[in-house]
């Protein structure tokens, strides 16, 4: 199934690839064919920087399934540690 | 048909060489065929979606196997170069490839074949899933081939929601164009092309008096060719290859 959807958007951060860490600038996830995983469709996630390359990339394909729980706890998770700075702000305050 | 026996030669050269595509570029291909003076005919293999890969290289190696005049131009060569994987996401990040660029790369690629001495002037286009597409989207908008093969392309059927500036008409919409007979292989179990769509292309196909042969099969999904993922099927797979080579043979074999 080749569906072509694909979203976009600009990150800041840096990711670890075949050559070592990078920075990161966009992050392209895609609902299609994987080229790894052994399933029909999957969660594509690539992290790149496109001014370093076609090779700077990092790669994850996901079931969908696990694609909503990486969601799920990728969003807990930061509320959580949202939450954590707030309280310490309080707490110096 | 042609066939091999354990008394016969037989030799192959298989390399990758340049052709001219979209926008009078130079492209690379893939380009197998077998030794011998031939004639021959030729067959464009167009890459699938995951790119200009091994197994297109191993498909395009086993056209000229049986005997035809094989080539796979990259159809992503304008997305820079890398592992195949590295560069197919590229093309997919940027919303594939224009179907413009891929039509202008599989002309060259035709003429290409064509031109050569040992061709016997006849060739067809072969691709699966987006690029069974593409070969459908060949038959019908450029002049020719002699005979197309379209495995499980999905997005023959698109809905106006679909359609995009690199794809801005559904390949059913130019169905009266279809210039040489078209082999479909499918899988009813796909859900692009899902049954429904197959059925909608064969209404098109019947309205327009072409010459097709459709096969539907059961207990089969989206790429039941392909022995490297969980959607193979071993006996729609066997008896596929055995259609696309029939077919071949009966539209492209003028000697041998």
């Amino acid at each position: 199934m080749c569906t072509g959807i694909t979203e976009t958007a600009q990150v800041k951060g840096s990711g670890k690839g075949p050559d070592g860490w990078f920075k990161l600038e966009e992050v392209n996830v895609s609902y299609d064919h994987p080229t790894d995983a052994s399933l029909e469709r999957a969660l594509n996630i690539d992290f790149v920087n496109p001014k370093k390359g076609l090779s700077a990339r990092v790669a994850v394909e996901l079931s969908p399934e696990s694609a909503k729980k990486l969601a799920e706890t990728i969003l807990t998770t930061l509320a959580r540690g949202e939450d954590h700075m707030k309280n310490s702000e309080a707490a110096q305050n | 048909m042609h066939r091999y026996t354990t008394d016969m030669y037989e030799g192959m050269l298989a390399e990758t060489t340049t052709v001219q595509g979209f926008n009078g570029d130079i492209i690379n291909a893939y380009f197998a065929r077998p030794l011998g003076p031939g004639p021959f005919p030729g067959v464009v293999v167009i890459h699938h979606m995951p790119g200009w890969d091994e197994l297109y290289r191993e498909m395009t190696r086993k056209f000229a196997h049986h005997g035809y005049l094989a080539f796979s131009p990259n159809i992503y060569y304008r997305f820079g170069h890398g592992s195949p994987d590295d560069v197919a996401a590229k093309v997919r990040a940027s919303g594939g490839v224009a179907d413009d660029s891929v039509l202008e790369d599989t002309e060259g690629s035709l003429r290409f074949l064509k031109s050569l001495p040992q061709s016997n002037k006849k060739v067809g286009v072969f691709g699966t899933c987006s690029s069974g597409r593409q070969a459908f989207l060949a038959a019908c908008r450029l002049k020719g081939f002699d005979a197309a093969v379209d495995c499980w392309g999905g997005g023959v059927v698109m809905s106006k929601e679909e359609l995009t500036s690199k794809r801005p008409v559904a390949p059913i919409d130019y169905t009266k164009d279809l210039s040489c007979p078209l082999l479909g292989l499918f899988g009813e179990e796909d859900q692009n092309p899902t049954p429904q769509h197959v059925h909608l292309l064969e209404e098109e196909l019947k309205k327009y008096g072409k010459n097709y042969e459709f096969h539907m099969y059961p207990k089969a999904g989206h790429g039941f060719f392909y022995y490297d993922r969980p959607n193979y099927r071993q006996e729609p797979a066997v008896d596929g290859w055995k259609k696309v080579f029939q077919f071949f043979e009966k539209y492209l074999r003028t000697s041998n």
